[in-house]
């Protein structure tokens, strides 16, 4: 009993230190890509490249006072950052690292990540409800109706995945992607031509569920101030903040599991840990890319774009997914 | 219905462009300058406030005859002069030293008037932009000092 609670504590800690760190040193990347591709150096005065300018942005945050406006659900107010940040650590305990870096395996580790990850809205939603500003509430009536519209075809997508690998577990969807590129979920194979498209979809919906820009509506800036946070200062913000993070981490983590082989290697040399890593940054470098390059659209042109044209494309792989498997 | 994929072909090719222009940005150098640390060279005609100019012997060029106050439609400058006695070629004679030459940048509104009346060459604008300043008395620049004080500097 005592041991089970030890690695249960052992493991949160490593996912909080995990998350924290990749917070930390995503938004400095992201704040030097930004510079790069705005062709001037960003934040460089802090440490070698600016290195050192994340631990201070860190202790400026945590030294500032908590301030809860007038009016405002005091405790729904203070609930939600912590709302946002607990669901983003806890899908870090059924990710699997590597073959054998996974603090918790589950035999449903996709469904859990997905109901964790609808909680990330829940946090939104209470975030501008608690604020009393309208700004935040209309932010975060945004904020759920883009996560509501594109969990589904994310879901579905995942639905394909797990029927042509017949597992919810994610170790065991790895495991049947072992070997060499070809062998990935998103390489056309004969139970599904259209899986690229799975996975071009599979990548729009993760980034629209972490809030990422384009789809940063519930955040955008030159219409609702600061969206949902608006009214976030010190510590609440950071939090916010570092939840967003996390949740790219753990959107990066699901593509590369679901389509991208894992921590297995593109020619079935030494699978671990690094190739995983490898897999996710390289994504987690395409979203920060993505974000610098296009700017933000409508709501009316992001919920079009989910029921529109991501839900039929991926129903229709879907069905034409249990054609294949039924006929060959 | 061939509008909806054809919508879609060609919006994903205008994202994919899109990428590939920021993918190149990305590598070419920077091109801002790093202020407190690097500062660009202000070109010829920029206009900083004005400063008096001095002549070989690091003396103002100005004779303190007045035009440039006269001239100023903003009445920014105030200038004061003394006569001193200086001998030429042996016979002592009187001549008109400035003693004071006060700008008050506040009202200043750079249209140069003053270095445009000045018949002697002894006023132009600066190339001095570093003026921020939370007091308005931080404006009432002492130019004669401000002379004198470069002068040394360069000595
Ligand atoms: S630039 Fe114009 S306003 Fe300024 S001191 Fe000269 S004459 Fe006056
Ligand atoms: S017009 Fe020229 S010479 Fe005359 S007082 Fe002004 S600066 Fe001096």
């Amino acid at each position: 009993m005592s041991l089970t609670l030890l690695n249960v504590i052992v493991a949160v800690v490593i996912a909080i230190a995990f998350a924290a760190a990749n917070a930390a040193y995503l938004v400095w990347a992201e704040r030097r890509g930004a510079a790069r591709i705005q062709r001037r150096p960003g934040p460089n005065i802090n440490g070698p490249f600016g290195l050192l300018q994340p631990p201070i942005d860190g202790i400026k945050l945590m030294t500032k006072q908590l301030m809860i406006p007038g009016g405002a659900d005091k405790i729904l107010f203070m609930v939600a950052p912590v709302l946002a940040m607990a669901p983003a650590i806890m899908s870090f305990v059924t990710i699997p690292f590597s073959e054998n870096i996974v603090a918790r395996n589950m035999d449903i580790g996709v469904l859990m990540i997905f109901a964790f990850a609808s909680m990330g809205a829940m946090a939104i939603l209470l975030a501008g409800w608690g604020s009393r500003n309208k700004y935040s509430v209309m932010a975060s009536v945004r904020a759920v109706s883009q996560n509501v519209s594109y969990e589904i075809p994310m879901l579905i997508t995942a639905i394909t995945v797990i029927m042509v690998n017949g597992s919810m577990d994610l170790k065991a969807i790895n495991l049947a992607q072992a070997g060499g590129f070809w062998h990935w979920n998103i390489f056309p194979s004969l139970q599904s031509p259209l899986m690229p498209v799975s996975f071009i979809i599979f990548f729009i919906c993760s980034l629209a569920e972490t809030n990422r820009a384009p789809f940063d509506l519930g955040e955008a800036e030159s219409e609702l101030v600061a969206g949902f946070h608006t009214e976030y200062g010190s510590m609440g913000f950071g939090l916010f903040f570092m939840a967003e993070y996390a949740n790219i981490v753990i959107g990066a983590s699901l593509t590369t599991l679901l389509f991208l082989g894992g921590w297995g290697c593109p020619f079935g040399l030494f699978p671990g840990v690094w190739w995983f890593l490898l897999k996710i940054y390289l994504l987690i470098a395409t979203f920060i890319w993505i974000r610098w390059t296009f700017p933000r659209t409508t709501i009316y042109g992001l919920l079009n774009l989910s029921w529109k044209i991501l839900i039929p494309i991926s129903l229709f792989n879907l069905l034409l997914t249990a054609g294949f498997m039924k006929v060959f | 219905m061939g509008g909806y994929f054809s919508d879609i072909f060609y919006g994903g090719k205008s994202l994919l462009v899109g990428l590939s222009i920021t993918f190149r940005e990305f590598f070419k150098p920077t091109v801002t300058v790093q202020y407190p640390y690097q500062t660009i060279k202000m070109s010829a005609r920029f206009r900083g406030h004005i400063e008096l100019l001095a002549d070989d012997t690091g003396s103002p060029k100005c004779v303190a005859c007045g035009m440039c106050q006269r001239a100023c439609p903003s009445s920014c400058i105030s200038l004061d002069s003394v006569s001193v006695d200086i001998e030429v070629d042996g016979k002592v004679k009187k001549k008109k030293v400035l003693s004071r030459y006060d700008l008050n940048f506040t009202t200043c509104s750079l249209c140069g008037q003053c270095v445009e009346n000045c018949n002697f060459g002894a006023i132009d604008f600066s190339k001095e932009y570093n003026l921020a300043s939370t007091r308005k008395e931080d404006f009432h620049f002492d130019l004669l000092d401000r002379l004198k004080r470069l002068e040394e500097k360069k000595a």
